[in-house]
């Protein structure tokens, strides 16, 4: 096996994910979808650092997921904060702005 | 190790890429797919164990740990208990907002598939130099050498950004008091003012053998009172009902008792 094979997971991880986003209306969902994304990445990551043959993907792979971390903290918060004033947690629900 | 530099991996790598990815594609999808959050996010668990076991293989032996650690172990139980505080049972609804979003949407996903990949296909990707010198130190000295040294100022951007994050869920999640709270005896005059159910609630449960909090308690008609059923199971629709089932429980003793007693039944009786 070809270890280029791990990049062609890591692509088809990704856009299992995009099309998750696109197509779930739970706001919850929608999130895990986009940190699937993030993992497929960090999966690329971690495969060309053994292509090239140094660290360097691999600290950048630490990176992205230290600012997943972060990024899950804020968002979950802000899903809250929404669940709460309007009850539920649909991204449709989510129109006010709209015409 | 003389495997990780190679143009093809030993034949137990290649046995574990294909069970291994196999088995977290099927995860990803479940994500997806699956109606309720808790399935979702169980699947998307068990696939980033399996990348994790990808790190491994790959050589990332200290970002194979973190990922268990940190993706499993803290990012996926964050988003449980954020499941459980909005509501295990809320199902996502079939209704379409916008007509043929979805298939759209897959056919989006499949289209930009098909192009990450097929440019993966067309970059001539060979050779893997392996990590065999990179990891000879040691992979956790190796990355700590790089973290301290060449990427330091991101290291000290991370960490500015941990704590603004912490600093921001606690902000945004934070209500402040701006009213007194009512005391119980403005409570009860308010409820005398209103006039609309001056006692406590009643009880759930009519029977001995179902006096189960879900289960609603009887009215002397047979029907069952939704008052008697705590607020949260009658939103969630959790309230069982078994005053037609009791009925017949009911009626089934009277006619053993009567068979046993020989006693004639109340329709005789009365003629």
């Amino acid at each position: 096996m070809n270890p280029v094979n791990y990049l062609y997971l890591a692509a088809l991880l990704f856009s299992i994910g995009a099309t998750g986003v696109l197509i779930r209306r739970n706001a919850i969902v929608v999130f895990m979808c986009v940190e699937l994304m993030l993992n497929a990445c960090n999966l690329a990551f971690v495969a060309f650092s053994r292509l090239h043959g140094n660290l360097d993907g691999q600290i950048i792979a630490f990176f992205t997921m230290v600012v997943a971390a972060a990024e899950v903290v804020v968002g979950l918060a802000i899903i809250v904060s929404l669940f709460r004033s309007r009850h539920s947690a649909s991204v449709d629900d989510a129109s006010l702005m709209k015409l | 190790m003389s495997t990780l530099a190679a143009a093809t991996t030993s034949t137990g790598e290649a046995v574990q890429f294909w069970i291994l990815g196999t088995v977290a594609v099927l995860g990803a999808l479940c994500t997806i797919l699956m109606r309720r959050a808790v399935h979702s996010a169980l699947c998307l668990a068990g696939t980033m164990i399996i990348l994790a076991v990808f790190y491994l293989a790959n050589g990332a032996y200290f970002l194979g740990i973190v990922q268990i650690v940190v993706y499993t172990g803290a990012i996926m139980m964050l988003f449980l208990f954020v499941v459980m505080l909005i509501g295990v049972s809320a199902a996502d609804s079939l209704k379409e907002t916008i007509k043929g979003q979805r298939w759209l949407a897959a056919l989006c996903g499949i289209g930009f598939g098909v192009l990450l990949i097929a440019g993966i296909g067309n970059a001539s990707l060979t050779e893997f130099s392996g990590l065999t010198r990179a990891n000879s130190g040691g992979n956790v000295e190796g990355l700590a050498t790089l973290i301290f040294t060449k990427y330091v100022f991101a290291f000290e951007i991370t960490g500015a950004l941990l704590i603004t994050a912490a600093v921001g869920a606690m902000v945004l999640t934070h209500r402040e008091r701006t009213e007194r709270a009512k005391t119980q005896r403005e409570l009860s005059e308010q409820r005398i003012r209103d006039g609309v159910h001056l006692p406590p609630l009643p009880a759930p449960g009519v029977y001995a053998r179902h006096n189960a909090v879900d289960i609603a308690g009887l009215l002397p008609d047979g029907s069952p009172s939704e008052l008697t059923v705590n607020k949260t199971l009658r939103a969630r629709g959790q309230i069982r009902d078994v005053s037609s089932e009791a009925l017949n429980d009911l009626k089934a003793l009277e006619q053993r008792s009567t068979e046993r007693l020989e006693r004639p039944t109340s329709e005789e009786a009365s003629k």
